[in-house]
């Protein structure tokens, strides 16, 4: 930790970079915000993967597809929807909670003004939304319970799966909020990389079936990684699933210094 | 030790240079005013001070640290209000507060907040949103969220700008209660009233410079004299009668409808035209002699 004690003299205080203090505040702001906006959130969240869960799981294992590698269709999307929900609440709510903050309601210039850097700034908007996410994550997997899936010991680590990809992907939003120039361009970033994302996972579709060129492509998509490791907690983990969780983290951790790089270009003048 | 102090300053946005070599040196427990016009400056100085705008070379220093490499402890120990509102507006009055207190690390938050209530007058709207405040709560509250952490230094970023009479004279009254206090008080501005009522210097900006300071009577006696003489007429009188006193050597500037001939106590017999309405130099007459006529 490089600590700002340049010149200092007696009576002078000193400051650390990520300073819990700090991004507790931020989070605490936070906090206070989401008490007034938590049930139209929560709904949406909880929703819209239900909603891909039941279109999806029921009215495919309905009439097309039976059962995915002897697991029940239903039970193979429920697995795969964690991922559906984890996208679905970070990377969107960060890319547009960030641009709103910053163009429109000048919040970080406030926080700025206060003893907290781009830096505390970022993670603690990351770490935030991650939370959130963590928990909405899980209600595919709890829901899918009432479709016959067992609960397993290795299910607790699920949130631990979901918070650490939430964390790359609230990054990934921050760091699209901070590049693009007007807020209709996320359209862009929707259209060509979260959609794809979400579609090549393996939520719906096993990706072994796909074209071995795709099948590459997708073993770098965070999602896809996501998706197997909350399917080793429900069917039984493998030794790769320590490579995915470590994929994850390498994840977290470049949108993390990239995010707070392109904010500090937005921010700091 | 100055509670700010900035060396030949500059910073530069591409092609404009927004500060340009600012020399200020604020001393600790005054309030100094600094007037310009839009684009003088005043706001990135606001920044850089903030350390949320980087100079491209000179020295800050901020309650001594330098910036921008301490900048974090500096801000620790400074509040600042901002130009524009910020408030989280679906969030209480105390909420709003609170945050802002554990941003500064202040330890009992609580008091913090019934103090931050206190000065605002907003003790029984504690847990309305902002968002049902009026306008001049919503400027008492953040000047409030400015010195939730009881600041030594505070930077008011035009504090009054677009704001009615009344709630200007509302916000004159609590920064005249922090004056009374000894905080140190940057103030920027472009309201010439709001800085000859509230500063006890004025520094005049103009074009990324600092082009003269002194108390607001000193600035007046040394660039306006004691009187200016007001002319209404027709635009072509007007601009005879201007002609007539820059020949005569008066200095004159334009006012709305009308030309005021400042330092007209020097004039001699027939240069200031009967019909004029003879007054009291200020500070409005030396910020258009400084700065120009027209807004840029």
């Amino acid at each position: 930790m490089e600590a700002t004690t340049e010149s200092r003299r007696p009576g002078q205080r000193t400051m650390r970079r990520l300073e819990p203090a700090a991004i507790a505040g931020v989070m605490s702001r936070e906090v206070a915000n989401f008490r007034t906006y938590w049930r139209g959130t929560t709904f949406s969240s909880v929703l819209e993967p239900l909603v891909y869960l039941l279109a999806f799981g029921l009215g495919l294992s309905a009439t097309l597809v039976d059962e995915v590698n002897g697991v029940p269709y239903i039970q193979f999307v429920g697995t795969g929807m964690v991922a559906t929900a984890v996208i679905f609440s970070s990377a969107l709510p960060s890319m547009f909670g960030t641009f709103v903050k910053h163009r429109f309601q000048n919040t970080y210039e406030a926080i700025l003004a206060a003893p907290v850097d781009v830096e505390e700034l970022v993670s603690a908007e990351m770490l935030w939304i991650a939370i959130r996410s963590a928990v909405y994550g899980c209600v595919p997997l709890i829901v899918t319970f009432f479709w016959g899936l067992d609960p397993e010991p290795g299910m607790l680590l699920v949130p631990v799966f979901a918070f650490v990809t939430a964390l790359g992907f609230s990054g990934f939003g921050v760091a699209m909020a901070a590049t693009v120039a007007k807020i209709d361009q996320f359209n862009y970033v929707t259209a060509l990389f979260v959609t794809p994302l979400f579609l090549v996972a393996g939520t719906f579709f096993p990706i072994d079936g796909l074209p071995e060129g795709v099948q590459v492509v997708a073993q770098f998509n965070p999602l896809h990684q996501l998706v197997e490791l909350v399917r080793g907690g429900a069917f039984g983990y493998e030794w790769v699933d320590l490579l995915r969780f470590a994929f994850l983290v390498c994840f977290a951790a470049i949108t993390w210094r990239v995010a707070i790089h392109q904010m500090r270009k937005r921010l700091i003048d | 030790m100055a509670a700010i102090e900035l060396r030949d300053v500059v910073k530069t946005f591409g092609p404009i240079t927004a500060v340009d070599g600012l020399d200020l040196e604020v001393p600790e427990g005054i309030c100094l005013g600094l007037l310009g016009p839009n684009g003088a400056g005043k706001s990135t100085t606001m920044r850089l001070l903030t350390g949320q705008a980087l100079a491209d070379s000179g020295e800050l220093r901020v309650l001594g640290y330098e910036l921008p490499a301490q900048s974090k402890p500096a801000r620790a120990e400074m509040g600042v209000v901002p130009q524009l509102d910020n408030l989280d507006v679906d969030v209480t009055v105390e909420d709003n507060l609170a945050v802002y207190a554990r941003l500064y690390r202040v330890k009992d938050v609580g008091a913090a907040v019934d103090r931050c209530l206190d000065l605002a007058r907003l003790r029984n709207r504690r847990r309305d949103a902002v968002d049902r405040l009026s306008g001049g709560m919503r400027r008492r509250l953040l000047l409030a969220r400015g010195l939730v952490h009881e600041p030594r230094l505070i930077l008011l970023d035009e504090p009054t700008v677009g704001l009615d009479p009344q709630i200007r004279t509302e916000l004159w009254t609590l920064i005249g209660t922090l004056k009374a206090r000894g905080t140190t008080i940057l103030m920027s501005t472009h309201y010439i009233e709001e800085a000859e009522r509230l500063a006890d210097e004025v520094a005049v900006m103009h074009r990324g410079k600092i082009i003269s300071r002194g108390r607001p009577n000193d600035l007046i006696a040394e660039h306006a004299g004691r009187q200016t003489a007001e002319v209404y007429a027709p635009p072509q009188r007007l601009t005879e009668l201007r002609a007539e006193a820059e020949a005569a050597g008066l200095r004159v500037r334009p006012a709305g409808p009308a030309i005021a001939i400042v330092g007209s106590e020097r004039a001699t017999d027939g240069a200031i035209p009967d019909e004029a309405v003879v007054r009291a130099a200020t500070l409005e007459d030396v910020f258009v002699l400084l700065t120009g006529e027209e807004a840029e």
